[in-house]
């Protein structure tokens, strides 16, 4: 099942980036394509971690929200730029997620938005460091952890 | 139709070079590595954002549009990994950020 | 409109030059030189469609995940002293 969802993706990987269309060409990706699937499944890199497909059903939802908060943020670090108001400060948040792969995308989703970083992790402490104090309400109120684990859904 | 496709690529290109110009003076002015790491992360998505998606509107649907789509993703995803194993390795090394610390850190 | 787009990209690389001159520690000058790499990938897009050959976004493409591979390999080497598992 996921061994085919892989390859689904490699193929279609595979068609939008080379654009000539001959059997020749699609016969050697289709080729490609199937000893990769094989070298991943004798490296059991397929599981939940490698191939997160319980996320795809809200994922859109919750892109569409990420983009929103990171233009949001990325106003607030042009304006404290611009202004000077920098008062950096750097405190410790807990992630209430359960799976490995929710908590490394709170962390990164902590990190992509401009004006919070996470910089270092021991297991659901995470330590981030924030550009003035406005951010670090943002992140310390918890709505990206209440996000992530409503993506999770529940396992 | 032209006109107005150049109008908008005109508008997505104005914010991004304000984007990545505030970002650059932003990397000089800021005073430590974790402040800069802000910075640099303004270039790595507000930047790259609305540059490329100047772009899509301009090239329509056609195969162009999903290799932009393709070097949005990569940065989108690479981006907070390059960011997190600066700041961690900084952390790490012992570099003591400037600013207030709340409760006891890691 | 290309051309101002491709002029601001040059400003904001130099002022990024300026920085890695500048950086006193190590982290200062990787930190800037995996930011100059984004703007070179948006400077490379942007090349291609002022010069009317869009090819060169392959190019783009490559250059993003080579930064990516080489910021990820310099933090390690500087971390561990080696980039393998080489027993000494």
């Amino acid at each position: 099942m996921k061994s085919f969802f892989l390859f689904v993706i490699l193929l279609s990987l595979w068609l939008l980036m080379s654009g000539h269309y001959s059997f020749l060409i699609i016969s050697l990706g289709v080729i490609s394509c199937v000893f990769c699937v094989y070298l991943a499944n004798r490296a059991n890199l397929i599981d939940d971690e490698g191939l997160p497909l319980f996320f795809l059903p809200r994922l859109i939802n919750y892109l569409l929200w990420l983009f929103k908060e990171i233009f949001n943020s990325n106003i607030g670090t042009a304006k404290a730029i611009i202004t000077g108001n920098i008062n950096p400060e750097i405190f410790i948040v807990k992630s209430s997620q359960n799976t490995d792969v929710a908590k490394v995308t709170y962390a990164n989703s902590i990190t992509l938005t401009p004006g919070t970083v996470t910089t270092q992790i021991n297991e659901d402490k995470f330590e981030v460091h924030a550009l003035n104090s406005d951010f670090g309400n943002d992140v310390r109120s918890n709505v990206m952890d209440k996000k992530v684990k409503w993506l999770e859904g529940d396992i | 139709m032209e006109f107005m496709k150049d109008i908008i690529t005109g508008i997505f290109f104005f914010i991004g070079s304000m984007s990545i110009i505030i970002g650059a003076c932003g990397l000089i002015k800021l005073p430590d590595v974790f402040s800069r790491i802000h910075a640099a992360g303004m270039i790595d998505t507000g930047g790259t954002a609305f540059f490329l998606l100047g772009m899509i509107v301009q090239s329509g649907w056609s195969l162009i549009t999903v290799k932009l789509i393709l070097i949005g993703v990569f940065i989108f995803f690479t981006s907070p990994v390059t960011s997190h194993v600066t700041a961690n390795l900084a952390r790490q090394k012992k570099i003591i950020p400037i600013g207030k610390k709340i409760g006891k850190l890691l | 409109m290309y051309l101002a787009a491709l002029i601001a990209c040059g400003i904001s690389g130099i002022l990024i030059l300026i920085r890695i001159i500048l950086g006193k520690t190590t982290f200062d000058r990787v930190l800037a030189i995996n930011t100059l790499g984004t703007i070179i990938v948006i400077g490379i897009a942007l090349h291609g469609f002022y010069t009317g050959r869009p090819e060169f976004l392959d190019i783009a493409i490559v250059y993003a995940l080579i930064n990516f591979i080489g910021t990820v390999a310099v933090l390690k080497l500087f971390s561990a002293g080696s980039l393998g598992d080489v027993k000494k």
